[in-house]
Parts: structure tokens; C-alpha cells; sequence
């Protein structure tokens, strides 16, 4: 070594036994300065907890609401009835009404709601941008790819879980693709994202056309439908179906709330700060794949969900995940169990198909975002 | 103590460090950016309780061996030690419990405020003793580099400079015994240039390794205990700035005639550029 060290280290203590083993560096701490309150603070817990309250009064209101009216006494009173509190039974019409076609609607409604807000904000936080979402980027389009083949070559070998697990195979290569397409010196530019989504969009675009032209017209009824968006042909088997990915993708997207707030800093930053940056990618594009399939395999492409509802939470919240990510799954469920109300009550009796609804109030906004994004950052780089 | 990483511990956690105690080096590195070869065959330490700078020209790979020196980049032949132990042995969580690493420009995906910036430097301590240390290594930290003033501002509505700071704040909140900073006061003036000198320099006082990366050779002269000048990837220098800055080993390097003398009162190193008169 080349080490000429008589001048080295001028100012190096004595070796001071005290010092020496405490190991993080032994500063003399000032007194800390007093910090300034964090204004934010509060804010998660009144989000949340008025969230939670919405989503209630929505979820009465949806089970009450329709061609054939139940009062919220009712509704409470046989729901009491059930789980063996008071004899709140309803007559046999409306009983059937709202444990056979009102409630797996609602719960089918909360599970792809709250999977698509999450999904989009774990999409946002590993991408780091925050124009990522399953539908723009075309990861549900990707999924719909599986569910629209399995219907239309008629599999049904996994029994009801068929459509999901061939969405979530498929979301899953195009989530890959994309996350692998778009991102160059370790991020990823918008133009490179929202182009990589153009043409992911267009070629699955083109599979599913191509699935529906081999497949014969109760197929091809059932595809169009689906591919609209909708929640109307909710059933409990159904949701039984995709229970297990939406509950899985959301019991494990909040454990990794801290690290992607780190990621936020940037792949290398990440990494010195003691994350396993591979895995924790790796980790979250199956969590993507699995909210976005739940959500796709049951009701079709619903945009915007994923891109509006965190966005909103992050202006009003901060951009920590740790609310962020249960915040946008609640977020994410009282949009869409309003948005499917509002599908089936706006035009009765007729019904307005949810993704059709989501993509007329969504797109305006991502319009919104893309021109702020733009201003803020002087152009596209 | 690797076997036990493998089955699921908890990373360990670093052992006490001792004035002069060797925290990170490299042994004949080679590093290879593609088909380049960025570093040839270059020798460094660093010891805890000395700053030593990282001097050159541009591209002569400073930060290369920064990187190298941080685990980010791998050797392609010689060794990069840190805490004693190659580099490529340890675990991201543990060397996060023993580097701290500035990069040389702080971005951030989305507007997190100053303070919950700084803060993200305590996460590798998440889950121990020392984080009940946080507050204080944040507020400290932030003190240090004058930042406490906008802490609840969002990082994205801040200068450059003041962005170089509260980076500089969250790699000091990390509290580890190695820093690797790439050019900290790129961005800032005067004053925090000063500033953030004087802060490596309190940080080898309290017994810590601090490695900086330094256009300014005035900068370097004045603050760091040693210097290696690096030039087309090789070290061909390293020492204390007195000895090691002369005019023709300057000249040479920079490819443009500088004249190194001493300052007329305090007598300390100065560099200036020989200027067409």
C-alpha cells in the first residue's frame, strides 16, 4: 500500500475504550433541536376513519338501493338475523334479494375496488412514477388476455378459479414485460411508460380480438360484456373465486410499505439503506399481478381506479406508504361500490357497465395529471 | 457468522471501531463499465478518525471506486474490504448498519417531506436498540447541515443545494461508522461548502472513516487528512495534501498548469489555476 500515513489522522482521539465500543458513532448528542410539528400527522387517521364511515353508509345504501327497495332497519335487522342477534328475518323476496344478488355485488365490489387501488398504488411506488396504474400501462388488458382465452376456449379445469389464475399468468408476463420495457438507468421515464403501455395495449388488444374471433357467440356475449367492466353477474361462488388473490395481494402489499417509501429515494439509495431492491421488485410485481387478476377476472378492465383514488390520498396525506397502501384499498372500495351504484341506479332499470362509468370520470383526470406532470418537470425528458 | 444470516437472523450488528482501525479498502481493483476498464489496479484506505479525498479529473473514476468502495459496483479482479470482510459478503441490510453512501445527485419519486427524508436514513436501524436514537440522529443530522428550517417543506420544492443538504442530512442520520460521500458540495455555496467540510471533519473527529469525493483541490487541501489523486483510473498519489500537491504532479494530471503555494498568512495549501497573463 502506498499509505504514507505520518500526517494521517491528525485528530484522531486516543483510543478511548468508552467510545470505542459503543458501535453506532458515539456523537455527543446535543440536546435535539425542537422539531417542527409535522403538519400531516393527523391526517391519515381523520382520512381513514371518514373512509371507513363512507364506506359503511354505502355499503346500506347499495344493499337498500334498486328495482326493489329494502330499508336500512331491514337490511341492519337481517344481517343481525344471520349472525344470530335478534329475528330480524325478512320476507322470502327480499331475503333472497339481498343475500343472493345485493351482497355478493357489494362484496365483489369491495374486493376488486380495494384491489385496484392498491394495485395502483404498489404500481406507482415501484415504478416510482406516478402515472403507473394496471389499465394505462396495460397490465389489466394483460390479464384480460388469460381471462378472455379461458372463456373462450372454454377451460374451466381449475373449476371457478380458472379465470383467475389464467389473468393472473398472463398480468403477470405483462406486468414483466412492461417493468422490463420501460425502465432504463434504473427508473422510468413517463413517455417510456405511457408508450410501452400504447403498445402493450395494442397487442392485447389484438389477442383478445383474436380469442373472440374463434369463439362462438355465447362466448363472444359473454367477452364483450365482461370486457366492458361490470359487476352484474356477481355471485357468491364468484367471489369465492377471487377472494384468495385479492386477500393474499392485500395482506401482503402493507408489509412492504417502509421499503418503498425508501425506494422512492432510488434503486442505489434503496440499496444502502439495507433493501434487497431484486427481491423486494420481485415480491411486488407478484402483488400486482395477483390485485390486478382478482380485479380483471371478475369484472373486466376497470380504469382509472388505480391511478385516481392514491393520487388523491397522496395530496391530501403525504406520500408515506404506510398509509398510502390501506388508504387506497379503502379509497379504492368506496369508489368503486359508489361507482357500480351509481351503474345500476343512474339508468334504471337499464344498467350502465362500471368501466364505462370509471374510464368517463377517470380519463379527464389522467388527462389533468399528464399536463401537470408535464408543467412540473418543464417537458417530457 | 454467514450461516446464520442464511437461516433468517437478524443481521449482525457492527463491532467497535478503534481510531486508525482500517473501515474500508481496496487491493489492486479493477473495475470494468462495460468494455471499459474505469479503474486499473488501484490501492486505497480508509481509516476510521481521517477524511480522506478522492481527487481528479474528469472520468479518471472517482466515482467508480466510490461505488466500488459502497458495494454498488462489483470487482471485475483485486478487493474491496469493508469492516474487514469483502465487500460482495456481506448483506445489503448489513452494510447498511456500516456505510452510509451520498450519491452524486439526490432525486425523489414523490414529494416526501424534508423531514420524513432524513428520517429514511434511520430505516436500516428499524427493529433495534439504536432506533430509539432516531429523533435525536434525525434532529442532529438536520442541525448539522442547516436544514431544520424547512423539515416539513416537500422535498420537491427545494434549491439544489438545499436538496444536496437534506441528502447529506439523511447519510449523517444514518449514524454508521463509514461515509462514502460523492461530491457533496457539488451544488452549494460558499458558505455550505465550508459547512459540510467541516461536518466530515467532526465526523473523523468522533472516530469515524469519512471518504469524500472533491472537485475543489483548495477544498481538499484544507480539510481532509489525506488524498488520493486519481487520474485514467489509476491512484498516482496518496497522502497528506502538503506533500503530496505540487505544481508538476498537478500540471501533469489536470493537463493544465497549477500552481500550489502557501497562504501568505496562515501558510496553508492553496491551489490556483495558471492563468494566461
Amino acid at each position: 500500500m502506498t499509505v504514507t500515513d505520518k500526517g494521517a489522522a491528525p485528530e484522531a482521539q486516543p483510543p478511548n475504550p468508552a467510545q470505542a465500543f459503543a458501535p453506532p458513532p458515539a456523537h455527543e448528542a446535543p440536546p435535539a433541536p425542537d422539531l417542527p410539528a409535522r403538519p400531516r400527522r393527523g391526517t391519515p387517521w381523520l382520512l381513514t376513519a371518514g373512509l371507513a364511515v363512507l364506506l359503511v353508509l354505502l355499503t346500506l345504501a347499495s344493499a337498500g338501493l334498486g328495482a326493489y327497495e329494502i330499508s336500512p332497519g331491514d337490511v341492519l335487522g337481517s344481517i343481525a338475523h344471520r349472525v344470530g342477534l335478534g329475528d330480524g328475518e325478512l320476507a322470502r323476496v327480499p331475503e333472497s334479494v339481498l343475500w343472493n344478488v345485493r351482497f355478493p355485488r357489494i362484496v365483489l365490489a369491495l374486493l376488486v375496488g380495494a384491489s385496484l387501488g392498491c394495485a395502483g398504488a404498489l404500481m406507482q411506488g415501484v415504478f416510482g412514477n406516478p402515472l403507473a396504474e394496471p389499465g394505462v400501462i396495460g397490465v389489466s388488458s394483460g390479464a384480460a388476455v388469460g381471462a378472455v382465452a379461458s372463456i373462450s376456449l372454454g377451460l374451466n379445469f381449475l373449476g371457478t378459479w380458472t379465470i383467475p389464475a389464467f389473468a393472473f399468468v398472463t398480468g403477470l408476463g405483462t406486468v414483466l414485460l412492461v417493468y422490463a420495457m420501460s425502465r432504463s438507468g434504473g427508473r422510468t421515464e413517463v413517455v417510456t411508460l405511457i408508450l410501452t403501455g400504447i403498445a402493450v395495449n395494442a397487442f392485447t388488444g389484438a389477442l383478445i380480438g383474436l380469442f373472440i374471433f374463434f369463439a362462438d357467440t355465447a362466448a363472444v356475449n359473454q367477452i364483450t360484456f365482461w370486457q366492458l367492466g361490470s359487476l352484474s353477474q356477481a355471485t357468491w361462488p364468484k367471489v369465492l373465486a377471487v377472494l384468495p388473490c385479492a386477500a393474499v395481494g392485500l395482506a401482503v402489499a402493507p408489509l412492504y410499505a417502509r421499503k418503498l417509501d425508501l425506494l422512492a429515494l432510488g434503486e442505489r439509495p434503496a440499496r444502502h439503506l439495507g433493501v434487497d431492491v431484486e427481491r423486494l421488485r420481485i415480491v411486488l410485481v407478484l402483488v400486482i399481478a395477483l390485485l390486478t387478476a382478482a380485479a380483471v377476472s371478475v369484472s373486466g378492465i376497470i380504469g382509472f381506479v388505480g391511478l385516481v383514488v392514491p393520487h388523491l390520498l397522496r395530496m391530501a396525506a403525504g406520500p408515506g406508504h404506510r398509509f398510502l397502501l390501506p388508504g387506497s384499498a379503502l379509497g379504492g372500495a368506496v369508489v368503486l361500490l359508489a361507482g357500480d351504484l351509481a351503474a345500476r341506479t343512474v339508468a334504471e332499470p337499464a344498467e350502465l357497465p362500471l368501466g364505462v362509468l370509471t374510464a368517463l370520470f377517470g380519463s379527464p383526470f389522467f388527462f389533468w395529471l399528464l399536463r401537470r406532470t408535464r408543467r412540473r418537470q418543464g417537458g417530457w425528458a | 457468522m454467514k450461516r446464520l444470516r442464511l437461516i433468517g437472523t437478524r443481521p449482525t450488528p457492527p463491532g467497535p471501531v478503534h481510531p486508525g482501525d482500517v473501515l474500508a479498502e481496496a487491493e489492486g481493483l479493477h473495475v470494468r463499465l462495460g468494455a471499459r476498464e474505469v479503474l486499473s489496479g488501484v490501492d486505497v484506505t480508509a481509516r476510521a478518525g481521517e477524511v480522506l479525498a478522492l481527487v481528479g479529473p474528469n472520468g479518471a473514476g472517482k466515482s467508480t471506486l466510490l461505488g466500488a468502495l459502497a458495494a454498488d459496483l462489483p470487482a471485475a479482479e483485486g478487493v474491496v474490504r469493508v469492516h474487514g470482510r469483502p465487500a460482495s459478503d456481506w448483506s445489503a441490510p448489513e452494510l447498511a448498519l456500516r456505510r452510509a453512501v451520498l450519491p452524486q445527485s439526490a432525486a425523489l419519486s414523490f414529494p416526501f417531506a424534508v423531514e420524513e427524508v432524513v428520517r429514511m436514513g434511520r430505516a436500516p436501524w428499524a427493529g433495534r436498540p439504536e432506533e430509539d436514537e432516531d429523533d435525536a440522529a434525525v434532529a442532529e443530522a438536520m442541525a448539522a447541515t442547516e436544514v431544520t428550517d424547512f423539515a416539513a417543506r416537500p422535498f420537491s420544492a427545494l434549491s439544489g443545494g438545499e436538496r444536496a443538504r437534506v441528502a447529506l442530512a439523511r447519510v449523517l442520520a444514518q449514524r454508521t461508522r463509514l461515509l462514502l460521500l460523492d461530491e457533496p458540495t457539488a451544488a452549494l455555496d460558499l458558505r455550505h461548502q465550508e459547512l459540510v467540510l467541516r461536518v466530515c471533519r467532526e465526523r473523523a473527529r468522533a472516530g469515524d472513516a469519512v471518504v469524500v469525493v472533491l472537485h475543489d483541490l483548495g477544498l481538499a487541501a484544507a480539510y481532509a487528512h489525506r488524498v488520493v489523486i486519481l487520474s485514467a483510473g489509476r491512484a498516482v498519489a496518496d497522502g497528506p495534501p502538503a506533500e503530496i500537491f505540487t505544481d508538476r504532479l498537478l500540471s501533469d494530471v489536470y493537463r493544465q498548469p497549477v500552481e500550489v503555494f502557501p497562504h501568505p498568512r496562515t501558510g496553508a495549501v492553496l491551489v490556483a489555476p495558471v492563468r494566461g497573463s
